[in-house]
């Protein structure tokens, strides 16, 4: 029968991912230049964070508003990084001090920070990209979920600490370059990353880590965690007199979401050669909970669809009409909301799956067809639930997924 | 000062009060090995919240719950559960979302940690316990099913089921059979029989016939205050119980 096994990638998942990956790998390489290349490496960047977004806020039920937050800090280790490589004596010679990063110079600072002295080292840079971010992210969400904040409080407390970091970094101008950020970074260990073949091959780097992210995010989500954590959306309280500590289930999502995104923001940094706090506030956070609503919540393939096609929408309306493009999103958030909750994703599964052919829907068709006709057409792909998780307990239960359900009640 | 250890669960001196209001007061009763208690009384007698505090879902004000000698009262919920204490919610509360399988698997004792549970391999031994459980509820041919399709009978079958699974020393169940048909009534008395034994029991319930059948002994509340105690018969018959809740 089919729960006996558990398939972290079944064929549905597996064909979304090929696709994907042909996409971004192939078609998008060939079909644009590589200022467009570059630009969708950028938007790639944000898909980390949706990802992130997916498990922590479609599977677990905990909205962050914060994500920026740890796009920034990743984003801002390898700009240290970056930095501190383009400050040598040598170029920064007609500075009071030279050998330190140009802001410092401008703000009367003499000597490097001691935290900056770390960031000399690239193998301590790596580590501190994904360490900075989800150790903080373990402090905010022990803090909290250890206490039982949730719902739309913590959401709030972590917008608030997106608006702290924002001010904190801008106020700090001589250790963290102020509103400006970190600027001019051009080599990493004496590589240009702002020649065109750098930017090809960042582009791949960038598509391969999201890809893994991707396989490390289904693999989570087709555990026994991603279970606990639909579960724990759900009946939160049946879970803990099951047994379970839910608050370290909490945690350990939302350190999984920070990871992901702290590598999202590494990746902005070396591609588009800046880190500033605009990326780290409240309102590209929430832009980034946009990515992941129009993506779909509960799909991962969605959510890096999601943050495409809006970031493409973005630069193309604000490159046209720039003062729109804040009405745009808006709108389009609103949208979401009320007429497909679910996203593209949701769309997809509603309208496109039930007419793809049965050796897309592998043994799930082949279980439907075992039955005979027992089910109503176009509901053939509804028996197996493990599939995808219908979306969470604000609605009437079993309506969801693509509309297949009947409410037994 | 008693012989606790005799008892598998020992109330004694239990208060609890919110903001002033004792929902809870000096309450004390003792719950034998095998035993199935009933606990009965009118609206906002208390009930539910007696088994909160054994469950630890609300901390106590004063009092002890000790359970097989360990202290309940500064325990967190999850090492409760753990020490061998199931609790099954007034309203059915299962996964909705997921297959009626994977509720009950979430509920098999086995990788609580979140390494735990990143580990967590659906073995042969997973599968046997949910489809031996499976049958034990009389929901062996819905496994597939996601668990937001029950009835609302089955429901509450498949929450005691993930209790079962859990295999606790002490079961408690807020109102099992509120909501059934006189069929699933029926058929939960003969479960509740079949799952008792070798384990103690607490239940709340309104339904007199459904006491009645099942109650080794009946605890009376009122006002978060034990008015009486016994079998059903004598508690039936005491003037108390008949004037503040049999009489109505």
């Amino acid at each position: 029968m089919n729960h006996k096994q558990i398939t972290y990638f079944p064929r549905k998942d597996l064909i979304g991912f090929a696709i994907l990956a042909a996409v971004l790998m192939l078609v998008l390489p060939m079909a644009l230049d590589v200022f467009r290349l570059n630009l969708v490496g950028k938007y790639l960047t944000y898909a980390f964070v949706a990802i992130g977004l997916v498990l922590c806020w479609g599977y677990g039920g905990i909205l962050s508003l914060g994500q920026g937050v740890f796009f920034g800090l990743g984003g801002y280790c390898m700009a240290m990084f970056l930095k501190l490589e383009s400050s040598d004596p040598e170029s920064t010679k007609i500075q009071s001090t030279p050998g330190i990063p140009d802001f410092m110079d401008w703000n009367q600072i003499t000597e490097l920070p001691w935290w900056w002295e770390p960031f000399y080292s690239l193998p301590f840079t790596l580590f501190a990209v994904v360490a900075v971010p989800v150790l903080f992210a373990f402090i905010i969400s022990v803090a909290m979920f250890k206490r039982r904040v949730g719902g739309v409080y913590f959401a709030i407390i972590t917008q608030a600490i997106a608006a702290i970091l924002t001010i904190l970094i801008i106020g700090q101008q001589g250790y963290t370059g102020g509103v400006n950020g970190i600027t001019d970074l051009r080599t990493l260990l004496g590589w240009d990353i702002r020649t065109d073949e750098a930017k090809t091959i960042l582009y791949f780097v960038c598509c391969l880590l999201l890809l893994a992210s991707l396989a490390t995010a289904q693999i989570i989500r087709r555990n026994k965690v991603g279970r606990i954590l639909v579960a724990m959306r759900d009946q939160e309280d049946r879970v803990r007199f099951s047994g379970y500590d839910v608050s370290n289930f909490k945690i350990f999502v939302f350190c999984m979401a920070a990871a992901f995104s702290a590598i999202g923001g590494a990746m902005f940094t070396l591609q588009v050669g800046f880190m500033s706090p605009s990326f780290v506030g409240i309102v590209p956070s929430i832009e980034m909970v946009i990515y992941c609503a129009v993506g779909g919540r509960l799909s991962l393939l969605g959510a890096v669809y999601g943050s495409l096609l809006v970031n493409w929408a973005k630069t193309s309306l604000s490159e046209s009409f720039p003062e729109l493009w804040l009405f745009g999103l808006g709108a389009l958030f609103i949208g979401v909301v009320l007429a497909f909750p679910n996203g593209i994703a949701g769309l997809f599964q509603r309208y496109v799956e039930p007419y793809m052919p049965a050796w897309y829907h592998g043994r799930v068709a082949a279980k439907a067809s075992e039955k005979g006709n027992s089910t109503t057409s176009g509901d053939n792909v509804t028996p197996d639930t493990s599939e995808e998780v219908p979306t969470g307990s604000d609605k009437q239960p079993a309506t969801l997924k693509g509309g297949h359900y009947v409410n037994a009640e | 000062m008693s012989t606790q250890n005799d008892f598998v669960l020992a109330v004694e001196g239990l208060s609890v009060s919110f903001d002033g209001f004792k929902a809870v007061n000096d309450l004390s009763f003792y719950v034998d090995e095998g035993e199935i208690r009933v606990i009965i009384g009118p609206n906002g007698a208390g009930k539910t919240t007696v088994l909160d505090l054994i469950c630890g879902r609300t901390q106590a004000t004063e009092g002890s719950i000790r359970f097989r000698g360990k202290e309940l009262t500064k325990m967190k919920e999850h090492a409760i559960v753990h020490a061998g204490v199931g609790r099954k919610f007034q309203n059915p509360s299962i996964y909705e979302d997921l297959t009626v399988f994977e509720n009950l698997e979430l509920s098999y004792p086995k990788g609580y940690t979140v390494f735990g549970a990143l580990a967590f391999k659906r073995d042969a031994a997973v599968i046997e316990e949910v489809e031996r459980i499976a049958d034990t509820i009389f929901l062996s041919e819905e496994l597939e099913k996601p668990a937001g399709l029950l009835s609302h009978g089955q429901k509450q079958w498949l929450e005691i089921g993930m209790l079962l699974i859990q295999k606790p020393d002490l079961l408690m169940l807020d109102e099992p059979v509120a909501g059934m048909s006189v069929a699933e009534r029926r058929q939960t008395a003969i479960l509740l029989r079949r799952i008792t034994e070798g384990r103690s029991v607490i239940v709340i319930e309104h339904d007199m016939h459904f006491v009645e059948e099942i109650a080794d002994r009946v605890t009376v509340l009122h006002q978060g205050k034990v008015l009486s105690e016994g079998s059903m018969e004598r508690v039936k018959n005491d003037p108390k119980v008949v004037e503040v809740y049999l009489g109505h």
